[in-house]
């Protein structure tokens, strides 16, 4: 998916000079960014490009933004990043469920962009561990392939890594800020609604039923914790 | 909101009138019936004594001539006999002679005072004198069960031409006033019963006029409460056509006119106010294009020429600043439309003071003092505004040390922000947060977009809790922030 050390940012904007201004920024920063300024041109850039990270406007013309997020979703589990107005509580949580990994608020310094798209690109660490099994859930460290009941389950990098730091300690509770410092590389003031949405869609793709988790456990007042199975 | 609480005057104007109706009616019963009672009471005893003198004369008739003119005591015993009728006692005395006792009165059975007969000894002197000159006299004693007239007369001797002349015969006769004291009772206990009533009815028409006053007067109060504690379309209902109904009137006219005053100043502001964030959010597009280059524009600056650079670090510099200050008001006026919400969290307090202190690289400059164990349910990013805010200010405007200092109780979080620096001129105290408020002219344009304050007390508002300032006594401002442990959370939020 990288080719040569570049990672390919596929920016969604529709005013052009919020779109040219990132695209100038970004590729400052050594990313190749494909700008395009409509979902469905996004869409079609998505299967020809195969990007590996997606920066997405949620007010868009024609095709919104959130709409754009499910299909993408829906097609690959490339990481997508979507850009919000400052304040727009209600479009955060539901970009959130559509699928997006993080967002950031216009308007954005490139800079804060760049941290966000390095932290959902960043590499999740392979080990030489044994293959994990918890449950019907087997977790492969070296190959960092989820299965369930021997069937691959498809997750983005971020649900990975999520589900990553949460099984390797299982029993042990996790607050909303560590996971916002260890998986999203957020300080301690990020929204803990990321980590809502991304644990409701891990456990809608690794759970048999969501609605009473066995893996990924809500510890009331506290956090989250992997188990005990 | 607490008020100070008012005698209420309605009471003092109910008892007032209770007051006056009950003494009007006392006094004017007491007249009637006393004077009446007084009448009645004389006229009854009167007749009474009318009679029974009348009856005596006719009996003593009887006895003339006198066989004796100095009779021994069976003959006294006679006289007294003849007087005496029915339940009536008598007595003759002749000088020391008496008449015999009678016969005793039978006891009642019941054990009651056995009626002794009439004796001299009490009969009173002043009557004994009067009969002793020879006039009929009586006099009422009280006297064992009651009331009695005592009546005594000389028996006179006539004879011939000879001037009339005492006997030295004296008859007194004792006549029981009972029944006229029954029926005077029974006067006194039927005026009291008049009275009596006359005062209950007196009583219940003063509550009633006092009811027909105080009941306007009381809606009156109400509806004004209510109008001042903001519920303008408070109205009374406008009955019969007297002073109190004009007063109504004037009531219903003021609070019409209040309340649209009210709606169109309440319009108004709510106009200024769309106008902003719709002037911030159109502001923002632009904004996101230039702060997209702000950063390329301040990399490249080194590379240019002298002016050109300068020029560019400028824009840049200024784009963040504009940036800072659109996203303060989009902030600002998210508070005023009300849709900002709490993101509840449950957090340990001082573990987030440090990290707001790390975060901006201010850990070394800040003296804390934080206990450990106090959590909190809050929304984290908010109070990190807070805090940020305080401790900013204190830094850039206040003299070192500047100290974070956190305290808790069971239901309360308490953060104070100290500086050592002169502290804040009395007369900025009360407007430190007001929008845009500048303290000093010569600080015209600081850091910050003069909104910091005044969104960082908006925050402790929304958790339900407080942010004040005020000097030390040994110099610096505090800045205090108070929250509540368990920040009310109308949604439920996250687990």
């Amino acid at each position: 998916m990288k080719l040569g050390g570049v990672s390919r940012v596929l920016l969604i904007e529709d005013d052009p000079a919020v779109r040219e201004g990132l695209e100038l920024a970004l590729t400052r920063h050594g990313y190749r960014v494909r700008a395009v300024e409509s979902g469905e041109q996004g869409l079609d850039r998505l299967r020809a490009d195969l990007p590996d990270v997606v920066v997405l406007d949620l007010m868009l013309p024609g095709m919104d933004g959130f709409e754009v997020c499910r299909r993408i979703r829906a097609a690959r589990e490339v990481p997508i990043i979507m850009l919000t107005a400052r304040g727009d509580d209600i479009d955060v949580v539901a970009g959130l469920e559509a699928g997006a990994d993080d967002y950031v608020v216009k308007p954005v310094r490139p800079r804060v962009l760049e941290a966000r798209i390095r932290a959902v690109l960043r590499r999740v660490g392979r080990d030489q561990a044994e293959l994990e099994r918890h449950g019907d859930l087997t977790i492969d460290r070296a190959g960092l392939v989820v299965a369930s009941r021997g069937v691959p389950v498809g997750l983005t990098p971020t649900e990975l890594r999520l589900l990553l730091e949460l099984s390797g300690t299982p029993g042990r509770v996790h607050s909303r800020q560590q996971l916002l410092e260890s998986v999203w590389e957020h300080g301690y003031f990020g929204d803990s609604r990321l980590v809502d949405a991304c644990v409701q869609r891990l456990r809608a793709k690794i759970e048999d039923d969501s609605a009473a988790p066995v893996y990924v456990q809500t510890v009331r007042g506290f956090g989250y914790r992997f188990g005990p199975v | 909101m607490k008020r100070p609480v008012t005698p209420r005057p309605s009471l003092g104007l109910r008892a007032r009138l209770l007051f006056a109706f009950a003494l009007l009616c006392v006094v004017t019963a007491a007249a009637v019936a006393g004077a009446i009672y007084v009448e009645a009471r004389n006229a009854i005893l009167e007749r009474a004594q009318d009679a029974a003198v009348q009856a005596m004369r006719s009996r003593l008739q009887a006895l003339y001539p006198l066989p004796n003119p100095a009779p021994d005591a069976g003959e006294l015993g006679e006289i007294a006999r003849t007087v005496a009728e029915g339940n009536n006692d008598a007595v003759a005395v002749y000088h020391e002679r008496r008449s015999p006792a009678g016969p005793r009165q039978p006891c009642l059975p019941f054990g009651g005072p056995c009626r002794q007969g009439l004796d001299p000894g009490m009969i009173p002197k002043g009557l004994r004198r009067e009969v002793a000159d020879g006039n009929i006299a009586w006099q009422r004693v009280v006297w064992q069960d009651g009331p009695h007239l005592i009546i005594g007369t000389p028996l006179l001797i006539v004879e011939g031409d000879r001037p009339t002349r005492a006997s030295g015969i004296e008859v007194y006769m004792m006549h029981s006033l009972a029944p006229e004291q029954r029926s005077i009772d029974r006067l006194a206990i039927f005026a009291w019963l008049i009275g009596g009533a006359a005062l209950a009815f007196a009583v219940v028409l003063a509550l009633l006029a006092a009811r027909g006053v105080l009941r306007p007067a009381h809606e009156l109060g109400r509806a004004a409460r209510l109008l001042g504690q903001g519920e303008l379309r408070t109205r009374i209902a406008v009955r019969g056509s007297d002073e109190l109904a004009d007063v109504a009137h004037t009531f219903n006219a003021t609070a019409a006119e209040l309340e649209r005053h009210v709606k169109q100043l309440r319009e108004m502001e709510a106009d200024a106010r769309r106008f902003v964030a719709d002037v911030s959010h159109e502001l923002r597009t632009p904004l996101a294009a230039l702060a997209a280059v702000a950063d390329v524009l301040e990399e490249e600056a080194a590379e240019l020429p002298e002016a050109a650079g300068r020029a560019a670090r400028l824009v840049s510099q200024e784009t963040l600043n504009l940036t800072a200050l659109v996203n303060d008001l989009i902030e600002i006026s998210r508070f005023d439309s009300g849709v900002a919400a709490l993101a509840l969290n449950e957090v340990d307090v001082a573990e987030l003071v440090r990290a707001t202190l790390r975060t901006r690289g201010w850990s070394e400059q800040v003296h804390t003092e934080l206990p450990a164990a106090v959590t909190a349910r809050l929304d984290p990013r908010r109070v990190d505004v807070i805090l940020a805010n305080l401790v900013g200010n204190a830094l850039r405007h206040g003299e070192p040390p500047v100290s974070v200092r956190l305290s808790a109780d069971p239901h309360w979080i308490a953060l104070e922000v100290r500086d050592h620096g002169p502290g804040l001129d009395g007369a900025v105290l009360p407007h430190v947060f007001d929008r845009f408020y500048k303290a000093s002219t010569a600080r015209a344009r600081s850091e910050g977009s003069g909104l910091g304050l005044a969104i960082a007390r908006e925050n402790a508002r929304l958790h339900r809790g407080d942010l004040s300032v005020t000097n030390a006594p040994d110099g610096g401002a505090i800045f205090a922030l108070r929250l509540p442990r368990r920040a009310h959370d109308p949604d439920g939020g996250p687990e």
